[in-house]
């Protein structure tokens, strides 16, 4: 069976990088899933789950925004960061979201503070999300 | 002789300065190896956005594209300056020479965006108009970077400056680092040449193979739209990597500042134990005459 050469690159690392039977990508525009022969496509990605389906297993992965590069025979994925599922702390990521919510609660922050908060606790809600859905 | 314990206490003292010296050397240089391997494993990320934006440059059938971030604008006649110092000093002349320049520089049509603490120290000293400061931890990850790119880039849209411009440490060498001035807003024609020209090359390929045009990808969104996306992409990249850039200068700086102090602290204690010997024989062959010119003294 035809497989796909995934890559996913971050500005801090190189994430992934083998082949896999096919991908299922956030896409701006609504989850897309990727077999082998897709055609080429360049697509912005949503923060959110990728996953990674190879012999019957399926990997997921919590990334950030970015871009996806698909081809015949490959998938470059950029994004900002991506954390593998079994890497995700969930006791971290949620007292991560505890502590952007009281900072959001506050009100004291302004400007970029504020921004970043509120990316922050996007991200860690996301990598909650990854792994409570994995474990039900 | 009195001052043979004040020596002695010198020589202690200093031997103690070295060694602190020593072990920061020793840390500095271990953080610069990390700084410049974590520079280096930028370059695939980098290449792949270049390649991407290559693409779409093939696909979009014109040269030119119009957007904010790539037109020089005269809007509220402002530049914002981004000052990437060091949070800690003791990093030799790094940022005053940096800051000199910034100095120099410096009329009323600049805002100041501070990046580390001693940039900050000095312009709010002057009482320069600050715009934002921003700490960075010791290795600054590409979200810390990005929060400082993504509030420049909302301020640019707003229209609070026509122009961006870093102010950085370039890193020569170990022992060379020079204070650069980077354009970063508009985006320069340097920056995006590397995909103008796999752009170009995309679409003569394709013209020589197949007679349809230069139609490769779908894109989600259009071509143009998706560029318009790419475009922050690559201010966020340039900061990070400037920022990590100034890490690298500012470790390998520090690391020589302390090599010379170490150094000097060595030849101190070399100089200070040669004064300690002499003052010792000095009192040594004072206690002898006085001994002897006692002894004669009795024998008469």
């Amino acid at each position: 069976m035809a497989t796909l050469k995934l890559e996913i690159l971050t500005p801090d690392a190189k994430i992934f990088e083998g082949d896999v039977d096919s991908v299922l990508l956030p896409g701006a525009e609504g989850d897309m899933g990727v077999l082998p022969q897709h055609e080429a496509l360049i697509t912005q990605l949503n923060a959110g789950e990728l996953h990674i389906m190879h012999n019957g297993k399926t990997e997921i992965l919590a990334i950030g925004e970015g871009f996806a590069e698909i081809t015949a025979t490959t998938v470059n994925v950029l994004t900002d960061g991506a954390v593998n599922e079994k890497d995700i702390d969930e006791k971290v990521a949620e007292e991560a979201v505890k502590r952007a919510e009281d900072l959001l609660k506050s009100n004291t922050l302004e400007g970029e503070e504020l921004e970043a908060t509120q990316a922050s606790l996007a991200r860690s809600l996301v990598q909650i999300g990854v792994k409570r859905r994995r474990r039900s | 002789m009195a001052n043979l314990r004040d020596i002695r206490r010198r020589i202690k003292s200093v031997k103690n300065t070295s060694q602190i010296t020593k072990a920061m050397q020793m840390v500095a240089a271990t953080k610069m190896r990390r700084a410049q391997q974590v520079a280096i494993s930028l370059r695939p990320y980098a290449s792949k956005l270049d390649d991407i934006a290559g693409h779409l440059y093939a696909n979009m059938g014109k040269d030119e594209i119009s957007h904010p971030l790539l037109q020089k604008r005269n809007k509220s006649g402002k530049t914002a300056v981004v000052v990437i110092t060091s949070e800690k000093g003791l990093c030799g002349p790094l940022n005053t020479n940096l800051l000199r320049d910034v100095i120099k520089a410096d009329d009323s049509s600049k805002v100041y965006i501070s990046v580390g603490k001693k940039g900050r120290q000095v312009l709010a000293r002057l009482k320069k108009n600050l715009l934002a400061d921003f700490e960075l931890k010791d290795t600054p990850s590409f979200s810390d970077s990005k929060t400082i790119s993504r509030f420049v880039l909302q301020k640019f849209e707003e229209g609070q400056f026509d122009a961006v411009e870093i102010y950085y440490n370039r890193f020569v060498n170990t022992l060379t680092q020079v204070p650069t001035r980077y354009p970063l807003v508009p985006i320069g024609a340097g920056v995006l040449e590397v995909a103008k020209a796999l752009g170009e090359a995309e679409r003569s390929e394709a013209l020589a193979t197949s007679n349809k045009g230069p139609i490769f990808h779908n894109f989600e969104p259009d071509a143009d739209v998706l560029l318009g996306k790419l475009l922050p992409y690559y201010v966020h990249l340039e900061l990070y990597e400037k920022i990590l850039e100034s890490r690298a200068s500012e470790h390998s700086a520090r690391m020589v500042a302390m090599k010379n102090a170490t150094d000097n602290a060595k030849q101190l204690v070399k100089d200070l134990t040669l004064e300690y010997n002499k003052a010792r024989q000095a009192s040594i062959t004072n206690e002898i005459l006085e001994i002897s010119s006692a002894a004669a003294m009795m024998a008469k």
